[in-house]
């Protein structure tokens, strides 16, 4: 069995109606450590070996958070900037993080259309999460392909639930290995691994 | 309709006190001369409500003294007691002999026999610890270094009266006539060895029930958890103990007072306490009020000139043995007239001594009911006298800050970039930080105690007040960066802002503030960091109450910043229309309206602009009109 943590951001939760369903949806589930920083660290002061000491004890790390201005709310750069340290995640001696996994789940308000050439964003989510992924190799980790909700903002309730359902299926199935993190790193988007469509609508 | 039920007699004091006491303090004399006047009032010289001979009502009114002696004795801690020790013994001790020996020779030189003399001397050299100590804390000068001396030589009179009634009998024994007394009390019949032993069998009883009875009968009546129990219980050991006391002929006031220096260590004590308070302030004021209608003003009619005149020389005598004993225990002189005014009355228990005496025939009749009226006179007088001194001759003193004592402020041998003012809950807070942080400070407390206890813990405190030029100096204000200044006292707070302002401008100023007024004022200094001393931890409380209450963690960590923010905004708006209107006093209620209009218009405006930019509706709104377009 997978160790799965999930470093969750959402400065506003309580607006938020797509995470609240997600995190209703996977409470509770087994073998899954939830971890809502903005919960632990209102001040955005990061207990950073208590940070070390999460990604030490398991094996894939998600970042659970909505997509804000093509990238993660502020306090996962503040998360990253302090815990992944020099000699500590990455350098000569920054071993602590060798084989394991990271990856990005994310709530996006445009649909998937909007990131097209054409489109009103022009650039694929994949690409706008580079930082992420690179971060990823720095630290000797393998990226997983990002986990993508899009076009939240013409969700209705029903869709939201089913959204939610799903997501709460593929952490199961990463849990029990039936999806290897190994596969999940040459696809572009795990949710084709899922064969969800990755657009609502 | 019968004038003399209890209810028509209870009516009559009550509404006297609620009638008089506040004209009284509304004409700045005191609530004890308040009650003395409605005593006099409804008394029978004036209305004749009460007393038709002014004789049975201070029986009553009494138990008001018996309250007070035994709140009295429960406050002797022995620590406190070892605390004054010296001037208890000494002051107080000097000034009931000194006092004693001099109204005796002035009785035995007006022809009084010798013991009499003597008895006259030990009754007329108490003082009233009733009045002058609610004078005293009516007035806050019960910290004062005469207040403190006042206190001691009380507590010194009060103990004194128990040997006082113990020496009076064998006193009298050697006079003539003593055998035909026809009182009832259980000690008449006894020769006065006999007496004397009764009196110590008494007294060892009260001693020893206090110590073994009292805890385990009041943990049976705390398990009741009734709570009107204790009281009844602590009210039943008063007057158990003034009965007894009466049973074997003592005065019950001593008793009480016993009974409260036995109390004082028992674990009870602050519910006995705090149960019989409320009664003992309502009956001393009873107590007050019988003896303004005790002044017998026939008598006084009778020989006006003879009762002014040992009025004014006991309290003169007084007076004078009372100012010669400042001097030797190095009152400044100011201090010194306080004591004096303060103590040269004649006391309560001179009511009970000369009851007594008259009793074991150590004085005649006619000379009691003179001193009676002669310290009733004298008594009302104390808060006329205080009032003097207050209106006219502290006055004359430069009003000197009253310093606890008189130490010196310390040499200064250092020079740090930062200076603390006030090394209370308050400073010593930032100070720790700061040492913390590797930032050195010269701190300076002007709270002896403190600086003594933090010398102890290793930490350098220099004692003196801030407040100084030359202290300021000292402590290196020229070439300091920063003043925090974090006394207790505003008033001392805005002495050093003015001088730091005066004559170190370069130095930047953290100054606390407790009250909003204080605040106001240190803006108006151009004061440019204040510090209200309690919003940050009650903001800190509020924002966890939220928390608790299920609201996100940082939800309620931004919600109370925003708070603070407002806060210190509606602040500054609120004392520039202050200075807008040059007018420094805008009324309260314009700045409580204004303050509330703004935080509910601003609780509306700040929890909708709070995370607008994380709040999807608007733009989730434009999508969907697009996409019905």
């Amino acid at each position: 069995m997978a160790r799965v943590l999930i470093n969750f951001a959402h400065p506003a939760l309580e607006k938020s109606r797509v995470h609240q369903q997600l995190l209703a949806a996977i409470k509770g589930i087994k073998g899954i450590t939830f971890n809502d920083l903005y919960e632990w660290y209102p001040d955005l002061d990061v207990d950073v070996a208590r940070e070390q000491q999460l990604l030490e004890r398991h094996d894939i790390i998600l970042l659970q958070h909505p997509f804000y201005w093509y990238s993660a709310p502020a306090i996962i750069k503040q998360w990253m900037d302090l815990v992944l340290e020099h000699g500590w995640a990455y350098g000569h001696t920054g071993k602590a993080l060798q084989g394991k996994y990271l990856g990005n789940v994310i709530s996006a308000g445009s649909a998937e259309s909007g990131y097209h050439p054409e489109g009103r964003h022009q650039y694929p989510v994949r690409d706008f999460l580079l930082p992420f992924s690179q971060t990823a190799v720095l630290c000797n980790m393998q990226y997983l392909a990002p986990y993508v909700i899009y076009g939240v903002h013409r969700m209705d309730i029903e869709d939201i639930r089913g959204v939610a359902q799903n997501y709460r299926n593929m952490l199961e199935q990463l849990r029990d290995d039936k999806l290897t993190p190994e596969a999940l790193t040459r696809l572009t988007y795990m949710n084709e691994a899922l064969q969800l469509p990755s657009q609502t609508r | 309709m019968n004038q003399h039920s209890l209810l028509f007699q209870s009516m009559i004091y009550l509404a006297a006190a609620i009638v008089f006491v506040p004209l009284a303090k509304k004409m700045g004399l005191g609530a004890v001369l308040g009650y003395l006047i409605a005593g006099v009032i409804i008394g029978p010289s004036v209305m004749g409500f009460i007393g038709k001979e002014g004789e049975d009502i201070m029986h009553f009114a009494e138990f008001g003294v018996v309250m007070m002696l035994f709140l009295i004795g429960m406050e002797l801690e022995p620590t406190l007691l070892w605390r004054l020790r010296t001037s208890i013994l000494g002051l107080g001790g000097l000034q009931v002999l000194g006092s004693a020996a001099a109204i005796a020779g002035l009785a035995y030189w007006l022809g009084q026999p010798f013991n009499a003399s003597l008895a006259l001397g030990m009754i007329l050299s108490l003082s009233s610890t009733a009045i002058v100590l609610q004078t005293l804390n009516e007035k806050g000068w019960m910290q004062t270094a005469a207040g403190q001396s006042a206190f001691s030589v009380l507590l010194f009179q009060d103990i004194a009266v128990i040997p006082m009634l113990a020496i009076f009998p064998l006193l009298a024994s050697g006079a003539a006539g003593t055998t035909d007394v026809h009182e009832s009390s259980l000690r008449d019949n006894l020769p006065a060895w006999g007496q004397t032993l009764v009196v110590l069998g008494a007294v060892a009883a009260i001693v020893v029930a206090g110590r073994y009875l009292v805890n385990p009968l009041m943990r049976i009546i705390a398990r009741t958890r009734v709570r009107e129990l204790f009281t009844a219980t602590a009210l039943l050991m008063v007057v158990a103990i003034a009965v007894l006391m009466n049973l074997v002929g003592l005065s019950s006031a001593l008793g009480a007072f016993l009974g409260g220096v036995v109390l004082a260590n028992s674990e009870y004590r602050h519910e006995l306490e705090s149960d019989i308070e409320p009664f003992k302030g309502l009956l001393l004021g009873l107590f007050f009020i019988a003896v303004g209608a005790s002044i017998d003003f026939s008598l006084i009619m009778e020989e006006p000139l003879l009762i002014f005149g040992l009025v004014l020389g006991l309290m003169v005598i007084k007076g004078i043995v009372l100012m010669i004993l400042g001097k030797i225990f190095k009152l400044s002189t100011d201090q010194n007239l306080l004591f004096a005014f303060a103590l040269a009355d004649i006391g309560e228990f001179a009511f009970v001594l000369l009851a007594f005496s008259n009793q074991v025939r150590l004085i005649d009749g006619r000379l009691s009911a003179m001193l009676t009226a002669i310290v009733a006179i004298s008594m009302a007088l104390t808060p006329l006298i205080m009032l003097l001194y207050e209106k006219v001759i502290q006055p004359r003193f430069t009003r000197q800050a009253p310093r606890g004592n008189e130490r010196s402020s310390d040499e200064i041998h250092e020079k740090n970039p930062v200076i603390i003012a006030g090394f209370g809950r308050f400073g010593s807070m930032t100070g720790r930080f700061l040492r913390a942080n590797g930032i050195k400070c010269t701190i300076l407390d002007m709270d002896s105690d403190r600086v003594d206890a933090l010398h102890n813990l290793g930490i350098k405190v220099y004692y003196g007040d801030a407040s100084r030029y030359d202290l300021l100096v000292a402590a290196g204000a020229a070439d300091a960066r920063l003043l925090i200044v974090a006394t207790d006292q505003y008033e001392q707070t805005r002495q050093i802002v003015t001088l730091a302002q005066k004559y170190f401008p370069h130095l930047q100023l953290l100054v606390r503030a407790q009250q909003v007024e204080d605040t106001f004022e240190l803006m108006d200094q151009g004061v440019l960091h204040i510090y209200r001393e309690t919003v940050d931890t009650s903001l800190r409380m509020g924002a966890d109450a939220l928390r608790m209450l299920g609201v996100r963690a940082y939800h309620s960590e931004r919600a109370a910043r925003t708070f603070f923010r407002q806060d210190e905004r509606t602040l500054k708006g609120l004392s520039a229309m202050r200075d807008d209107k040059k007018q420094y006093l805008v009324s309260m209620r314009e700045r409580i309206d204004e303050m509330e209009k703004l935080i509910a218009s601003d609780r509306i405006k700040t929890w909708l602009d709070e995370g607008q930019g994380w709040d999807a509706s608007s733009i989730r709104d434009e999508v969907r009109g697009e996409a019905e377009s």
